[in-house]
């Protein structure tokens, strides 16, 4: 039989979408923000404040204060009155009212909030519109419903807070991380100091208003601003009870050392390197769709990108052939846009890091294959790339990248990539593509990972567990077993 | 000369629509300030519509998503909470005390934030995969019942009913109630805080009329899957229980003290749900086990 001529898509130039921005010009920000320490802002002891910038543009959007020390023990002395003399005395029913009226709140200014992440954060509208911003909301919504449903979530036991928790947070989700990590914490009757990653502050500090209009009693909530060294302060702070990170391996394995021997509870939500399995039967078109939203999604600043990508061997032209064709496709550009797919890089550290991962990939001879679109000149941007024809030791295949970059592997046998896919030091979360519902059920209880998605990938809800295997963290965040980090029994 | 006052006309909650009752029987009900109100003294006709719109209503609001679900439930807590000043004259018009009226009002509204927080939980707490020692992934999960036919509690006006309706629709079953029967006035005004909650027609459908009359066609209904009764009369108990079994319908006797704080759990959703068991093979290849 004559090989066909495998079609090809033509894009042409004239397809152009127009611009299609969202407008900023209703939303509300100050030029310095202070820190949101028992109720009010307030002026960081060092007196010191840092620039925040708009990745897509390197322009400066706000002056951020830069917290010490000194700031962390007020932030937490705030936490722990709050907690003694109002928050754990408080009925459950009464808590959960305030968490149901910040998720009522964010939903009232959910389209402010949205622009801000995608100003701040560099991530497409789309995006913060109609995920972070929602789900944000809704892991309030959901999570002020437990408050007073403890003792049915663990029966037998007596759940109690834990007292003041310090979260830190990183800049890939913004919002919805604070909201992860606030709302169970605060259902349970902690109370909170939370840190926002430094490039990405000006939406936990909206949070911190909407917070203060919610009525809250002060001190309940706390956000403090700054780098590295608040985190690792409000880490080695000795009157906080939970530490809550989401964030680099790195320095979750920094510090899980730092507290050992304290009694302080931790839980870990820590880097990934999925793999996202495809099988000869998969519905290709889809799995297409479902291999480039796994790593493109949110620039591929996503723990659980599916950056590693397994096809089997008698599918790898076509899913190559068709991915090649769909990353054309994707829009690169300016976040605002609405039509925009991926967005700029959080920051030109994070850009380099990934144009030198694009390098060592060179480099350990695999094969890089982009998207021949333009790229603003101004503003930290990379075009979706893949790498074909790696192999299970190239560092791209190990490393955790946390941009738009997959690489991709073949395989024949079920054994094979159920072997390939373990053997890495993460177990964030997989994915499986396959008509068979008998070998989705096979792998998901052969894979090692938290979240195992079949036929989708990237999906959250606030009722789903998330969290990882191995070096990927643990503790669990979403649903009832949210809860139990934040609780002692 | 004094304003007069406009006086309202009390009728009946059907698929969204508030008709009279197709009788057009009434009752009169003698309130405290010496007002006489024309209640409607609603028909086996009026049930049997009811139970068409609730059927009707069934299949959209057990689909929509739990969580959407817990959003409409606290949307009927804010709708009440912000015509609370209504309830209460009503209520001191019915005979409350004031401070009696204000509890029945506050512990209403509680308790339709406390079921709107369970909708997208208690599946979670009565979901289970089980454990078959075949290669099988084998879940089941609750489901709503459907239909749910309801005789709401006589000594309250507004609490009995909430405590019930708020349970059975929580867990995306649609229902018809028949509000006391002494005091049924707040209930056609709940079904206006319904009607403007985003709770579809249908799902929710309030009838007042007389429990004698109407509790042994509430039980012998036949696209009814459950009913409840709220009230002690042992010879309609007997009735309801022999007319449900027509159609084995689930029978539950509540005959409870609403005000008391416990008496509200995940336990009165899952009275109304169905436990479904799904079996799905599991591939048994690539068993070389797992090493990392």
């Amino acid at each position: 039989m004559a090989k066909k001529e495998a079609k090809k898509l033509e894009y042409f130039t004239d397809w152009k979408y127009a611009p299609s921005p969202e407008a900023t010009d209703h939303i509300r920000l100050q030029k310095q923000y202070d820190l949101f320490i028992n109720g009010k802002f307030v002026k960081p002891n060092s007196g010191k404040y840092f620039d925040t910038i708009n990745p897509a543009t390197e322009e400066k959007i706000s002056s951020i204060a830069e917290a010490n020390d000194k700031d962390v023990d007020s932030a937490v002395k705030a936490a722990r009155g709050a907690y003694d003399k109002i928050w754990s005395k408080m009925p459950a029913k009464e808590r959960a009212k305030y968490i149901y009226r910040i998720a009522r709140l964010i939903q009232e200014r959910a389209r402010e909030l949205s622009v801000i992440e995608t100003l701040d954060g560099g991530k497409s509208i789309r995006e913060s519109r109609d995920i972070d911003v929602p789900l944000a909301a809704n892991h309030f919504f959901y999570y002020a419903g437990w408050a007073d449903k403890l003792e049915y979530a663990f029966p037998n036991r007596n759940p109690k807070s834990l007292g003041v928790a310090g979260q830190v947070i990183p800049w890939n989700f913004p919002l919805l991380m604070a909201a992860w990590k606030i709302a169970p914490a605060l259902a349970t009757g902690n109370t909170v100091v939370l840190k926002p990653a430094e490039t990405t502050s000006l939406t936990a500090l909206k949070l911190a208003e909407i917070i203060q209009e919610s009525g809250l009693p002060d001190g309940v909530v706390n956000i403090i601003t700054g780098h590295g060294p608040v985190g690792a302060s409000m880490v080695n702070h000795k009157d906080i009870n939970k530490i809550a990170f989401t964030g680099s391996t790195g320095v979750g394995k920094w510090i899980q050392k730092a507290i050992a021997g304290t009694d302080k509870k931790l839980t870990l939500e820590l880097g990934g390197k999925a793999a996202n399995i495809i099988f000869e039967d998969a519905p290709i078109n889809q799995a297409v769709e479902g291999i480039i939203n796994g790593i493109f999604f949110n620039q591929g600043h996503v723990c659980c990108a599916g950056s590693r990508l397994f096809v089997q061997e008698s599918v790898a032209e076509e899913v190559i052939k068709k991915l090649k064709d769909r990353l054309e496709t994707l829009i690169v550009g300016d976040p605002l846009d609405k039509n925009t797919d991926i967005g700029a890089i959080n920051s030109k550290m994070q850009l380099n890091k990934i144009n030198e991962y694009l390098k060592i990939g060179i480099n350990d001879g695999a094969e890089m294959y982009q998207s021949s679109c333009s790229i603003p000149k101004k503003g930290f941007f990379v075009r979706p790339t893949l790498f074909l024809n790696t192999s299970q030791s190239h560092r791209i295949s190990q490393e955790e990248i946390f941009g738009p970059v997959l690489a991709i592997q073949t395989f024949r046998t079920i054994e094979e990539v159920i072997e390939k896919a373990n053997n890495i030091p993460y177990g964030l979360s997989a994915g499986v593509w396959t008509d068979k519902g008998s070998r989705i059920f096979n792998l998901t209880s052969k894979l090692r990972a938290g979240v195992v998605w079949a036929n989708t990938y990237n999906k959250f809800d606030p009722t789903s567990p998330f969290g990882g295997y191995k070096e990927s963290g643990f503790g669990r965040e979403g649903g009832l077993h949210g809860l139990m980090p934040y609780l002692k029994f | 000369m004094e304003r007069i006052e406009v006086l309202k006309t009390y009728k009946i909650f059907i698929g969204g629509q508030f008709p009279r009752t197709e009788s057009g029987r009434y009752y009169p009900l003698k309130l405290k300030n010496n007002m006489t109100v024309n209640v409607s003294l609603s028909s086996r006709k009026d049930y049997r519509n009811a139970v068409i719109a609730a059927r009707g209503a069934f299949s959209g609001w057990s689909a929509r998503a739990a969580f959407n679900r817990g959003q409409i439930l606290y949307r009927i807590a804010e709708m009440l909470e912000g015509r609370k000043d209504q309830f209460l004259e009503e209520l001191k018009q019915l005979g409350y005390t004031p401070a009696a009226a204000k509890k029945e009002v506050e512990q209403s509204i509680d308790r339709l934030v406390y079921y709107a927080g369970w909708c997208d939980k208690y599946q979670q707490l009565f979901s289970s995969v089980n454990p078959v020692a075949t290669s099988h992934f084998n879940f089941s999960v609750p489901e709503p019942m459907g239909v749910v036919a309801i005789l709401a509690d006589e000594s309250s006006a507004l609490l009995g009913l909430v405590s019930v309706i708020a349970p059975a629709i929580a867990g995306g079953n649609t229902c018809i109630v028949l509000a006391s029967e002494s005091k049924p006035t707040c209930s056609i005004t709940f079904a206006e805080v319904i009607a403007t909650s985003d709770v579809p027609g249908g799902v929710v459908n309030i009838v007042t009329g007389s429990r004698k009359e109407l509790h042994s066609h509430f039980s012998s209904h036949m696209d009814v899957n459950a009913i409840i009764n709220c009230n002690t009369e042992k010879d309609f108990n007997k009735t309801i229980g022999e007319n449900a079994s027509l159609n084995v319908k689930r029978v539950f006797t509540w005959n409870r003290n609403w005000s008391d704080e416990k008496e509200q759990g995940p336990y009165y959703i899952t009275d109304l749900q169905e436990i479904k068991t799904t079996w799905h093979p599991i591939e048994n290849i690539g068993v070389s086990g797992i090493k990392y």
